[in-house]
């Protein structure tokens, strides 16, 4: 489709912010994976240490838990879960640096200025089509946090993984101004 | 006519599994592909048909590859509707989680449940257990219906005590609020299973069993099938549309199953199936009510489940 943004990160991550809400973008390069139960683990570490873990700072989140290894491919599904229950700690994510989210479903509105302030982004993936996004999965390593299973940290290499930008760096909201634009019920 | 074995229940639930975990219901992929075709007439915006094609193209590589459709494979369900001549022992259902262990193990499904909500939240490490349920039923057949539950729909889902003076415009607000705040967390277009009546515990049974129903078969009642087009209407009037992105299709049809209730009572519940809604069905028995010697799927033979 013409009009899509490819970003290679970590090291174009900068291009993320001045991209306008709504905008596809095709992510290639590292991101990371981490959802509820790291991300109370990622906040009690940043608490007391001052800094993000792992070298997460200037990186980019992906909230999923994918299911094993299958057909060859590192994950055999991979998609976004819901953002929201990550709320409670991406404000303070953002502000340590991370750069950019990758979830489904809006955001608080804590979350979205956050975005504003740190020039950071939340990015929306399709959820239900797993195994169409576990085919832009080259590569992935186990970071950390085993024990949790399908929640643990992993750091990933995407090639062509499509997303929206939903929260841009000014603060703009693509859920919210759909929700506005929409017939009164 | 004979007894349901342990046995024959354990493998219709692994069979299951490993088949709807995989695999788009095909009511609900002739409904996608009848909607994608609708967002090309109408020339919608790139992102509605984008994502229409992404959900098919989805279903074909978890088909070829026996990978599952979606990352959360959910919660498992399993439904035993004893036919009319069955007889069932007390351990009919004592297989059933060593199935889901088999099937999720075996299919490299994500395991997704832990030992307690509260006070102990680690993985049980084999997605058991199994949330079960048995019917009775006058039905000669017997049936075993099983469904994948993914988190992000559940947690959608709502159940409101209404008053019976809120009527009809309450349960269609509860509807809509419901789709309003929860469909875009819920992975649209959605299956809205929607349960009004009975009690408290009843309801959301209702609502669950109504996502059973294969898209586009009409529901009995000509009043329930007035009211399912009038919310699936003003559900696309939301302009959520496919992956909350925008656009005409949030949901690909609305699901109502009402029943008797208390005269101070009008329980609704709310139950949201999304784009990757997954389950199946299978005969124990044959239409004379003889057990058959493996469980035979059903083609979207989810039907009367009541």
């Amino acid at each position: 489709m013409s009009g899509d943004v490819r970003v290679a990160l970590p090291e174009e991550a900068a291009i993320l912010s001045t991209l306008e809400a709504g905008t596809k973008v095709l992510l290639s390069g590292v991101i990371y994976t981490m959802r509820d139960a790291g991300h109370a683990r990622c906040l009690a570490y940043l608490r007391e240490h001052g800094e993000l873990p792992f070298g997460l700072a200037g990186q980019v989140l992906f909230y999923a838990g994918p299911t094993p290894e299958r057909a060859g491919r590192p994950f055999g599904a991979i998609g976004p879960t819901t953002a929201s229950r990550m709320d409670f700690a991406a404000p303070e994510l953002y502000r340590a640096g991370i750069v950019s989210t990758i979830g489904k479903g809006k955001r608080s509105r804590e979350v979205v200025d956050a975005c504003r302030m740190c020039k950071a982004t939340y990015l929306a993936c399709v959820g239900g089509v797993a195994a169409l996004l576990a085919e832009r999965v080259v590569h992935a390593t186990c970071v950390a946090w085993e024990d949790l299973g399908t929640e643990a940290l992993w750091r990933i290499e995407v090639e062509d993984l499509s997303a929206f930008v939903e929260v841009d760096a000014t603060g703009r909201d693509l859920y919210r101004e759909i929700e506005a634009s929409a017939d009164p019920a | 006519m004979g007894t349901i074995r342990p046995e024959q229940v354990a493998e219709a639930v692994y069979a299951g599994i490993r088949f709807a975990a995989v695999t788009l219901r095909a009511d609900c992929a002739r409904a996608i592909g009848d909607a994608h075709a609708a967002a090309r007439d109408r020339g919608a915006q790139g992102r509605e048909a984008s994502v229409l094609d992404d959900i098919l193209a989805n279903a074909a590589i978890a088909k070829a590859d026996d990978v599952p459709l979606c990352q959360d494979t959910g919660s498992v369900w399993a439904c035993l509707e004893v036919g009319a001549h069955a007889t069932v022992s007390g351990d009919a259902l004592s297989l059933v989680d060593d199935a889901v262990a088999r099937a999720y193990a075996d299919g490299g499904l994500r395991r997704s449940i832990v030992a307690d909500a509260l006070f102990d939240r680690t993985n049980t490490q084999t997605n058991a257990p199994a949330f079960c349920e048995v019917r009775l039923s006058s039905d000669p057949v017997t049936k075993l219906h099983v469904m994948l539950k993914g988190g992000g729909s559940d947690n959608a889902s709502r159940l409101v005590m209404l008053a019976p003076g809120d009527g009809r415009e309450g349960v269609k607000r509860v509807v809509l609020d419901a789709v309003r705040e929860k469909a875009a967390n819920a992975c649209p277009p959605l299956i809205v299973g929607v349960g009004v009546g009975g009690t408290f515990d009843k309801v959301a049974a209702l609502s669950k069993r109504a996502l059973l129903r294969p898209v586009g078969s009409p529901s009995a009642s000509p009043e329930a099938r007035a009211f399912e087009a009038e919310l699936l209407e003003a559900i696309d009037a939301s302009g959520i549309g496919p992956g909350a992105l925008g656009g005409t299709c949030t949901a690909l049809a609305v699901h109502l199953e009402t029943a008797p209730c208390h005269i101070a009572a009008l329980p609704v519940a709310v139950n949201m199936g999304c784009c990757a809604m997954r389950s199946a069905s299978f005969a124990l028995s044959d239409e004379d009510g003889q057990m058959l010697a493996h469980p035979v799927r059903m083609e979207e033979g989810c039907g009367d489940v009541r």
